[in-house]
């Protein structure tokens, strides 16, 4: 699997770990496989790599020799900071270095007028909030693993979380990094300072999987902390009326801070698991977030449970206090270990669709499900589209995960072929790389390529990941499905 | 009537890169003076128009780049949507394709968001004329480089907009402006303590002598926040917004050289003679001086920020200079995009 990923290089090693120990100090180089073994894998365990070594830096300067070391040597670089990727971002390269950020784990600034933060790459998304609670200021986005996830893999990664119809993704939130290059240039990427002057880099970095830089500060825009949120739970005896009670929200006018779907088996499981109150002979759940001033609030509650009442909800409840609000969400947020529970191992999904093709989408899942054996629960972002459904199988039975990647290729298929994309916050990482054939195609795959080559000409940062090279597409052949358009439009897929 | 011209355009691009020809792409050619002269034919995106495709529900419209920028926003307040980052026209004959390739945004900008936050998706014709499609039509996307959003304010220089995706608003429920008499430096205080604080506040502009608050959203959450915050209400404040949106206030007329300094929004006043209009909030301030372009550049430099020169134009162009290598990444990323140099040469810098 891994050679078929990778491309291999030939690395002094012993001459590399004495160049890294000739920068950093004793222990912050790791290179005995007992020392190696945590770094093996990321949040998508079903790959694994140990690296050559791993490095430690503890400030800017280090990170700039690991840097050189590796440029001089010819080694692959694989930034990591909590190692929470769902897609792979950070497995090692069997001829590379990981480079940890985990060190660099400063708050370095908060400027409660200009509402700012500056944070070293390891801080943990929650713990900005945290720091800018007490200036009644929180940093927006928040992917489900914000407890431990690092702000630096957020940046790679341009993460999302249940409130980016509002709120936006990462992008939307950060206004400059300092990157090193593999060059071994420092840059300032965008400032303090709205729009700076010549190429948005910074949004070109953003969700680059690491691959054009390696950043080492981060300033983030701070929010002011909503007075008031309130959340309804609206049950439906069907998929189509959960979508259509999204569409007619939206419609009129109202923004939800969080707006979230669950199917059947998602709902059983999580009701199962935490007991959140959940109508299980729903076919859907909606929960919907609302959040501002009291005014604003209190006037939406209304409109929206009209809206869901329209739409046919066989039920609707607004939380009434706090802990019936938490109660609400946590069904939601336990949703993936709810589903780990009832299987040996669950393979979750990230394609993002336009919502009015939601039901035909479901629809090719339940039938791709027959087809393969596999049981599906779907949790969806029903604001913002993108579609999280969870394949469950039992990896020690043979053959199993071939047949789960092969059913998950498939669906992120389906996302594209309705208008949508195969990754809406997971990355690409070696997940999705041969999907990334489907979505783009050749020019649009070279064009990639040769914007990498501005930055890294000797592909050392993150090699392997998130743009296939143009023979590993034209090798899977003919799959290009764009705008929607699929070759022979006629045949019947699922 | 709306047309489809991609092929052509692909042709007149891949033509220009065999040849060598320098090309100047052109929507309604509004902002001729936002970035140095270049001597280029013209390649016009008159008559590749239309709207491709706009679902209300899905938040998202897309459009040819030639599509006029009035047009679409009347297709919008059809649906009683609208533009969040609400980009200023300067023109009758504005393009979707000249706005977001110009970046600019309006009034709202520093609590909604700027021209490049909207960008879901292009269609775009790199420097050898290959058509391609970066991001999409959907809010949530991370596959590939977000060369989407690279396009927005590289005015061109990268490729030519086709067709964009842009995310849309709801036109908010009701909207109240307000007026109070405060200096300067009070007027800086105060609408940055009120940022960090859950107001619905859409817009903030110190005029020189008043100090002018935008609230949007709900009848009942607007209504709250006119008494808390206080002043005047003004009933032309629709109209004013609009005339600061198109820099046709008073203070935009006549010949003294006009400047746009971008700080952090708190920042102090820089120590520049001549007269102030500050929007967003403090982060963009308009400045008529006469003062030499070194003295702002480095005032604004001193300050955390940056300075364009709006008027009159010279011939080193309205931008501040990049450091030495972040320019030279510019010119590798131009090279990755249009590896001729035919797309809009030396527009935003010589050289690049």
């Amino acid at each position: 699997m891994n050679d078929t990923i990778h491309d291999r290089r030939t690395i002094d090693r012993i001459a590399l770990v004495a160049a890294l120990r000739a920068v950093l100090p004793a222990d912050a180089v790791l290179d005995q496989p007992e020392q190696l073994r945590p770094y093996e894998c990321d949040g998508l365990s079903a790959y694994r790599q140990l690296p050559l070594a791993v490095a430690l830096p503890a400030d800017t300067d280090q990170v700039a020799a690991v840097l050189a070391a590796c440029r001089e040597h010819g080694a692959p670089v694989v930034a990591r900071g909590s190692g929470t990727s769902l897609s792979g971002g950070a497995l090692p390269h069997p001829d590379g270095v990981v480079l940890s950020l985990a060190k660099l784990n400063r708050i370095l600034a908060i400027d409660p007028i200009n509402r700012t933060a500056r944070v070293q790459p390891g801080v943990r998304n929650l713990a900005i909030s945290e720091a800018a609670r007490p200036f009644g200021l929180y940093y927006a986005p928040d992917p489900s693993s914000q407890i431990v996830c690092s702000i630096g893999g957020n940046v790679a990664e341009n993460a999302g979380g249940v409130h980016c119809l509002k709120y936006g993704l990462t992008v939307h939130n950060i206004l400059a990094v300092e990157m090193l290059t593999i060059d071994g240039e420092r840059l300032e990427l965008g400032g303090d300072a709205p729009d700076v002057p010549g190429y948005d880099l910074l949004a070109l970095v953003i969700g680059s999987e690491g691959m054009l830089g390696v950043v080492t500060e981060i300033t983030v825009k701070l929010l002011p902390l909503p007075s008031c949120a309130r959340v309804l739970l609206g049950a439906f005896d069907s998929i189509p009326a959960a979508g259509d009670a999204v569409s007619r929200i939206i419609a009129a006018g109202i923004t939800p801070g969080g707006l979230e779907m669950m199917d059947g088996p998602a709902i059983q499981a999580a009701e199962d698991f935490v007991q959140a109150g959940y109508p299980t002979s729903a076919a859907a759940i909606l929960l919907c977030e609302l959040d501002g001033t009291v005014e604003e609030v209190e006037a939406q509650i209304d409109e929206v449970r009209s809206l869901m009442q329209a739409c046919g909800a066989s039920e609707v409840r607004v939380a009434q206090d706090e802990k019936e609000r938490a109660a609400f969400w946590s069904g939601r947020k336990n949703a993936f270990p709810a589903v780990g529970r009832i299987s040996p191992d669950y393979y979750c999904m990230d394609g993002t669709i336009p919502r009015r093709h939601l039901a035909r989408v479901l629809e090719g899942i339940t039938a791709l499900s027959e087809e393969y054996g596999l049981p599906v629960a779907n949790v969806f972002h029903a604001g913002d589209g993108n579609l999280h459904p969870l394949i469950l199988y039992d990896a020690n039975r043979p053959g199993e995960l071939e047949r789960t990647e092969e059913f998950g290729g498939k669906i992120l298929e389906l996302c594209v072929e309705v208008g949508g994309t195969i990754t809406g916050e997971h990355g690409v990482g070696v997940e999705k790389i041969d999907q990334m054939c489907v979505q783009f195609n050749a020019a649009e795959i070279d064009q990639f390529h040769a914007v990498k080559a501005a930055l890294d000409p000797e592909r050392l940062l993150n090699p392997g990941k998130a743009i296939p090279s143009s023979a590993r597409c034209s090798e899977l052949g003919g799959m290009h499905v764009h705008g929607g358009q699929l070759p022979f439009p006629d045949i019947e897929r699922f | 009537m709306a047309a489809d011209r991609t092929e052509e355009l692909a042709a007149a691009v891949t033509k220009a890169a065999a040849a060598g020809n320098p090309l100047r792409p052109v929507g309604g050619d509004t902002k001729r003076d936002f970035g140095r002269a270049v001597d280029a034919e013209p390649l016009s995106l008159a008559g590749h128009d239309g709207i491709v495709e706009y679902e209300p529900t899905e938040l998202v419209i897309t459009a040819r780049a030639g599509t006029p920028l009035a047009e679409l926003e009347v297709a919008l307040a059809e649906r009683g949507q609208m533009l969040g980052f609400e980009p200023p026209h300067l023109g009758d004959d504005a393009t979707l394709g000249g706005t977001v390739a110009c970046g600019l945004s309006g009034p709202r900008r520093p609590y909604a968001g700027a021209a490049r936050d909207y960008v879901l998706g292009v269609r775009m014709l790199n420097g050898r004329g290959e058509v391609l499609h970066f991001g999409g039509q959907v809010i949530k996307n991370v596959a590939g480089y977000d060369l989407s959003r690279l396009m927005v304010g590289a005015q061109g220089t990268l490729g030519v907009l086709l067709e964009v995706s842009v995310r849309v608003l709801p036109v908010p429920g009701h909207e109240v402006t307000l007026v109070q008499e405060l200096d300067a430096v009070a007027a800086l205080e105060s609408v940055n303590r009120w940022a960090g604080q859950p107001l619905p506040i859409s817009a903030a502009c110190h005029d020189g002598e008043r100090l002018r608050i935008r609230l949007s959203g709900t009848e009942a959450g607007v209504r709250a926040a006119v008494t808390q915050l206080g002043g005047a209400v003004d009933g032309d404040g629709a109209a004013w917004w609009q005339a600061l949106r198109e820099r046709a206030l008073p203070f935009f007329a006549g010949d003294r050289p006009l400047w746009r300094l971008a700080l952090a929004p708190a920042s102090a006043q820089p120590d520049l003679p001549g007269t102030w209009l500050i929007d967003w909030g403090g982060a963009q301030r308009w400045l008529r001086s006469d003062a030499p372009t070194e003295t702002v550049h480095a005032a604004a430099r001193a300050a955390g920020g940056h300075a364009t020169r709006l008027r009159p134009a010279d011939v080193e162009g309205p931008f501040q200079p990049l450091p030495e290598a972040v320019f030279a990444l510019h010119r590798r990323l131009k090279g990755a995009l249009d590896p001729h140099g035919i797309l809009n040469p030396g527009r935003l810098y010589a050289g690049l």
